[in-house]
């Protein structure tokens, strides 16, 4: 896995600071069809400890109270499991820290008195629905094409752990299941490419005997459903793999484009 | 899985992409001691110049697949470049790419275009002159004339300079572009580390390599 540690350097960090100014750019659009642009709104009162969703809750808060449309983002657990939050901040996929989701991001990571850009993940196959939510339903279609295994389950399933699995396989292949689909490698890829998401998934299934069976199809089906998505390709930037986070690592792909070739072989 | 299927999937043009590479750099990297031939032993140069200019295998066989592996690798860039632009139609209005990536991995379009740009002076310089002399004009065989008319090119500081600067951006391009085949072609292991080192000695070696060669010959001649 790829090593996730914060950016943030406490030496820096005034912690009588209480109440934090900002300026918010923020994406703002009504829906999928309406063109959008960033819309500018000053913010006071924001504590360091507060995630960035709290932030953006208080946000909302006010502009409830002033009659105003509140900011449309996506979040579910806000515990960082979930994958639902997503947010382009300042530049980066889940903002300036490391190995955290955008509900897991603090507001400690900026200074008094900052700009913060917030928008959309931008990709053809994220389309902006309102505001900062976009559709990820191109992620649901490949899973669909081929990420999942067949199992028997009319009563008579056998236990998983009955088949012995090495414990550097069952490793990687927990490494690679870690990924929560949330789409920060698309929106950090230069290309747009989901091939970070894709390749977890294929790994995830590859490096388990109880994937090998249906590994050829699954490569080959969710390849395919990704292109059809119309994702770009990738180039080995490795952006996607700096914000991921889950720390899902490059190997993954590599790992794909050998299973892709070998089944392309075979198929 | 049908062939046209294949032929159309993003992991095979990203693998044909990294192969036509890996082999321009194995043509790099023979031009390279080649030339480097040239700044010890003039004779030397031109019985290596000589015999790859002459020899029917690699004037049929290797300069063709060679001139077929750049085109393809060229064309295979834009293809992909425009194809990967348009999959994010609307741009961030504030994106941080070095908050994640190098320049030159982002950047393979720019130093590939300025490369290719200096293949056509390069040609240009070399290739054409060579082939009107051997099948235009169809002058005699002369096993001495290469050493001359690879210093009489780097007498203009200009188109030394270009080259240079050409050569600049082939350290760029690279930079990425080594560790990046191996990554397509699906190599990533406990060898990867050392291979990436190993790329990195190749991408400035080379390059400036040829800057010392180019300039070697500038100030001598």
């Amino acid at each position: 896995m790829a090593q996730c540690q914060s950016t943030f350097d406490f030496r820096l960090y005034d912690f009588q600071t209480k109440n934090m100014k900002l300026t918010l750019k923020i994406w703002r659009q009504k829906n999928a069809a309406a063109e959008g642009k960033i819309v500018e709104y000053p913010i006071d009162h924001i504590e360091p400890d507060m995630s960035f969703l709290e932030m953006l809750d208080i946000l909302n808060d006010e502009l409830i109270m002033k009659g105003d449309e509140p900011v449309a983002f996506d979040h579910d657990c806000r515990e960082g499991i979930c994958g639902m939050c997503s947010l382009y901040i300042n530049g980066e996929a889940h903002g300036p820290d490391r190995g955290v989701t955008t509900c897991q991001l603090h507001m400690r990571m900026f200074k008094d008195g900052d700009t913060i850009f917030i928008e959309p993940f931008r990709a053809k196959a994220f389309p902006v629905i309102k505001d900062l939510v976009v559709d990820r339903s191109s992620f649901d279609r490949i899973q669909h094409a081929g990420g999942f295994i067949s199992v028997n389950t009319s009563g008579n399933t056998i236990d998983a752990n009955t088949i012995p699995i090495n414990k550097k396989d069952a490793d990687t292949a927990f490494d690679s299941a870690a990924c929560i689909g949330c789409g920060a490698c698309v929106a950090s890829c230069k290309n747009s490419s989901a091939m970070l998401f894709v390749a977890a998934k294929v790994s995830q299934y590859a490096l388990l005997p109880q994937g090998r069976i249906e590994a050829t199809d699954r490569v080959l089906n969710m390849v395919s459903q990704m292109d059809a998505e119309g994702f770009g390709n990738c180039t080995n930037t490795g952006a996607c793999e700096v914000e991921c986070p889950k720390g899902i690592s490059l190997e993954n792909i590599a790992r794909m484009n050998r299973e892709y070739m070998s089944a392309s072989l075979k198929g | 899985m049908a062939k046209s299927a294949l032929l159309k999937s993003s992991i095979a043009k990203k693998v044909a992409m990294a192969l036509s590479g890996l082999f321009l750099m194995l043509f790099l990297a023979q031009h390279f001691f080649i030339n480097m031939t040239s700044v010890f032993s003039s004779d030397t140069f031109n019985s290596i110049s000589h015999f790859m200019g002459n020899n029917p295998l690699v004037q049929f066989v290797i300069q063709p697949i060679l001139i077929v592996g750049v085109v393809f690798h060229f064309i295979m860039g834009f293809v992909l470049d425009f194809k990967n632009r348009s999959a994010r139609p609307i741009a961030y209005a504030k994106n941080n790419g070095a908050a994640n990536s190098s320049w030159a991995s982002r950047n393979m379009i720019i130093s590939g275009s300025v490369i290719l740009a200096f293949l056509a002076l390069h040609f240009y310089d070399f290739w054409v002159p060579e082939m009107v002399y051997k099948y235009v004009d169809v002058s005699p065989l002369d096993e001495t004339r290469y050493f001359h008319e690879l210093v009489a090119k780097f007498e203009s500081p200009v188109r030394t300079g270009l080259y240079i600067l050409s050569f600049v951006l082939l350290a760029v391009h690279l930079n990425h572009g080594f560790s990046s085949s191996f990554q397509s072609v699906g190599f990533n292991n406990k060898y990867s580390k050392g291979l990436k080192n190993f790329g990195l000695g190749f991408a400035y070696v080379v390059p400036f390599g040829f800057i010392f060669i180019a300039l070697f010959h500038h100030f001598n001649h």
